[in-house]
């Protein structure tokens, strides 16, 4: 049985859904929260590759070097900001990031 | 052959992901992580997206889940603590997983592409060039204004990154060199006359 598109976006729906548990079960642990987005952009990307390499567009693989791109200024800003405010509370458990709310 | 290597990279993926989210040490999430990327850049690779598959492993294996481990670890953090709401949000999170695979489900199964998608391709993959090559081909004509774009994005995170872990400690001695060059002789220097034999 030859490998087709389907198989790719089942294997793309499985990793985005294990993204989006992942966000609700670790509600406390910010770090996991952005390892869950990650997942949930590689997800992404694979979708963009299979559509790319089924249609013979490269316009997915463009698209999906710009959404890595987007990715890692993700990562690498949300990690500051959490460095930053490890240091000014001592803690990085989410439901203490209130000092917006008023 | 190529299916064989599909369900391992798959299934791999899709287990270390799954650990990835249930991990109890962050670090183990971590190491998680980055066997998923590895296997996602091996799916790539099947798919005939060489150049991304190797970003993938250089820039997410190489750089992000490097700057992830090194924050895990820097920060003093009681991990176990941050893991009591697991039980909790359980249901939740298996119900909101169930809700969104049915819905993908769904997408993914009852779907036809247009018979004119290949046609309408506005960067048609050529077979007598390789994919890094193809790539920069169209990356650097028809998609030079988005390149630009995300080389914006790149540098607005660069300097977000340092501002914000940027401190200045006032302890730590630093090296000032205005202030080095404005000394003159006359400003540090002080001669005064010492009478004999009567000390300073």
């Amino acid at each position: 049985m030859s490998i087709g598109l389907t198989h790719y976006l089942v294997v793309a729906a499985i990793l985005f859904t294990l993204g989006v548990a992942g966000i609700i079960l670790n509600r406390k642990n910010i770090i996991v929260i952005l390892m869950s987005v990650e997942l949930i952009l590689l997800s992404v990307n694979l979708n963009f590759v299979a559509f790319s390499t089924t249609l013979g567009d490269l316009t997915g693989q463009v698209f999906a070097l710009f959404v890595l791109t987007v990715a890692a200024a993700e990562a690498a800003i949300g990690l500051a900001i959490l460095v930053t405010f490890y240091r000014n509370r001592g803690t990085i458990a989410v439901e203490d990031i209130n000092s917006l709310k008023g | 052959m190529a299916a064989v290597f599909f369900y391992l990279f798959s299934s791999v993926l899709i287990a270390s992901a799954f650990m990835v989210i249930t991990a109890r040490n962050p670090v183990h999430s971590v190491l998680f992580l980055i066997l998923a990327f590895c296997n996602g850049a091996g799916l790539f690779l099947l798919a005939g997206a060489e150049f991304l598959a190797m970003i993938l492993v250089v820039v997410y294996v190489g750089a992000v889940a490097v700057l992830f481990l090194f924050v895990v670890m820097m920060l003093d953090v009681d991990f176990a603590e941050l893991k009591q709401g697991f039980q909790k949000y359980l249901p939740a999170g298996l119900a909101v997983g169930l809700v969104v695979l049915a819905e993908l489900g769904f997408v993914a199964v009852g779907w036809k592409s247009a018979p004119t998608a290949s046609e309408a391709a506005a960067a048609p993959i050529l077979g007598n060039v390789t994919n890094t090559a193809a790539l920069g081909q169209v990356l650097y004509t028809k998609y030079v204004i988005f390149f630009q774009a995300s080389a914006l994005v790149l540098l607005t995170a660069m300097i977000g990154a340092i501002v914000l872990t940027l401190r200045h400690r006032p302890s730590v001695k630093r090296q000032k060199i205005e202030e080095q060059n404005a000394r003159t002789a006359k400003s540090v220097v002080e001669l005064k006359k010492v009478p004999f034999r009567a000390g300073v």
